[in-house]
């Protein structure tokens, strides 16, 4: 199957979103598609909007059974949360666990006023929890053996990709 | 079967007893996920669910504040179950009272066991006994080791230094009775520290240090000549009345770290100590509090680093 182009659908996602900011958004992109997807849309959207990254390895509820992600980073949210209209990043929208761990992390650093979700890709029909997202760039419906990637290359440029599963 | 029994049957961490014998991979991804652990403590609510559900023992057979206290926050932070036990070493048969004590909380649906015990080697041996579900990591054993205060010590260096390949780093004092000083020694080379210099009176000296890879020396003017790193080592006050050294005066005079003696280091050399300090004795105040110390971010450092390690090992 052919995957949408990732830049185009940031572009979308940034025109659809721009109209809904208010003074108290910020952005902040889940590590680590959700946060190249949220740079480059901060730049489209407004580049004074403060903006964070968030790793969600601490909040995953399959920790007993796989351990710790190899590669935690360090979450970076340089502003309240406390209060804050916050909007949430990621490239793709699959099970809905990521999304609880995101929401789970970020209630430890303050009550947000809201958050709202926006991904690149929903993957249809495979959703473990009851949450959907506000903006979705496209959609998409893959073999369970199949996984879809956003990679970065060299010069920054994003692209989804259909990995097979080991 | 595998010849290092802190690792399991595919090399990943499965107790943490001594840093000598580690791959520079494992040392480095411990650094790594502290990193993300640091922003934790940073939070409104300074706690992740990691552990949660897992019961963690404090099995302190050996008085210690600092120390138990920073893994007990860690774990507490990783929203684990703590129990402490401060455990006074039984004066007969040591061994299998260790052990009846560890298969009595073992019963008790134990996780994780974290052993600090004058004894070296006593956290290996109940490594060696505990079921395969159970972790172990050594909070100091003896003259052994103490591979989390090496982990944090090198968190520190990192933090403030970037890269270990281009660093020189003196270990000052008390080597001779230090657990600490063989991690960090342990730790720095592994990771690649070009130079380690160990500073010290030859009574303070272990036999064959240099077989660790150290340069040996004996006078703080050339010892810290142009160091990037000062590891200040505790000198217990009990031992002054020994016959290692004359007096805690002669000591400070000739080892002591003073601000003349730290301007023989570069300008911008750090100043480390695992602590508790003895001020005057080891160190000076005005080293100590001044702008070069690090010490009270090793501390903070340090819980950071044992969460790292606890999560590691609960997750493999």
């Amino acid at each position: 199957m052919t995957l949408p182009d990732a830049e185009t659908l940031v572009a979308q996602l940034a025109a659809a979103i721009k109209p809904t900011l208010t003074p108290n958004t910020v952005l902040v992109g889940m590590y680590t598609g959700g946060v190249w997807a949220a740079q480059q849309m901060h730049a489209l959207l407004d580049p004074a909007m403060p903006h964070g990254d968030l790793d969600i390895s601490f909040y995953r509820d399959d920790f007993n059974r796989i351990g710790l992600h190899a590669q935690v980073k360090p979450t970076r949210l340089p502003f309240e949360v406390e209060g804050r209209d916050i909007l949430l990043v990621d490239d793709v929208l699959y099970t809905g666990r990521s999304v609880r761990a995101a929401m789970n992390a970020l209630f430890d650093y303050g009550r947000p006023a809201r958050i709202r979700l926006a991904v690149l890709v929903d993957r249809m029909g495979d959703r473990e929890l009851p949450i959907m997202a506000n903006f979705v760039g496209s959609t998409a419906t893959v073999p369970p053996h199949q996984h879809i990637h956003l990679v970065r290359d060299d010069a920054g440029h994003l692209n989804l990709k259909l990995v097979d599963l080991k | 079967m595998t010849l290092n029994p802190q690792l399991n049957k595919d090399g990943a961490l499965k107790h943490l007893l001594t840093i000598d014998g580690l791959p520079r991979a494992i040392l480095t991804h411990i650094l790594d996920t502290a990193e993300g652990f640091v922003s934790v403590s940073e939070q409104e609510v300074k706690k992740v669910p990691l552990l949660r559900g897992k019961a963690i023992f404090n099995l302190f057979f050996e008085p210690s504040t600092r120390t138990r206290t920073t893994f007990e926050i860690a774990a507490k932070r990783l929203s684990a179950d703590v129990i402490n036990l401060n455990i006074n070493a039984s004066s007969q048969s040591k061994g299998e009272t260790l052990l009846d004590t560890v298969d009595n909380l073992a019963a008790m649906q134990a996780d994780m066991f974290v052993v600090r015990h004058a004894q070296s080697g006593a956290a290996h041996m109940i490594a060696r006994h505990v079921a395969p579900h159970i972790h172990v990591v050594n909070a100091g054993d003896g003259r052994h080791a103490h591979p989390t205060q090496g982990l944090l010590d090198m968190f520190t260096i990192r933090k403030y230094k970037g890269e270990f390949h281009n660093l020189r780093v003196a270990i000052v004092g008390d080597l001779l009775h230090s657990r600490v000083a063989r991690s960090q020694i342990h730790a720095l080379t592994t990771l690649g520290v070009p130079e380690v210099r160990v500073i010290a009176p030859k009574t303070l000296l272990p036999t064959g240090v240099e077989q660790m890879g150290v340069h040996v020396y004996h006078e703080m003017a050339k010892g810290l000549k142009d160091v990037d790193v000062v590891i200040m080592l505790r000198l217990q006050n009990e031992r002054m009345r020994g016959a290692l050294l004359p007096s805690a005066q002669e000591y400070f005079k000739y080892y002591g770290l003073t601000p003349d003696k730290l301007a023989l280091a570069r300008p911008d050399a750090i100043v480390m100590h695992p602590g508790p300090m003895n001020r005057g004795v080891e160190i000076d105040s005005a080293v100590a509090d001044g702008k070069q110390s690090v010490i009270l971010p090793q501390v903070t450092y340090g819980i950071a680093v044992r969460m790292a390690v606890m999560s590691i090992l609960a997750g493999n």
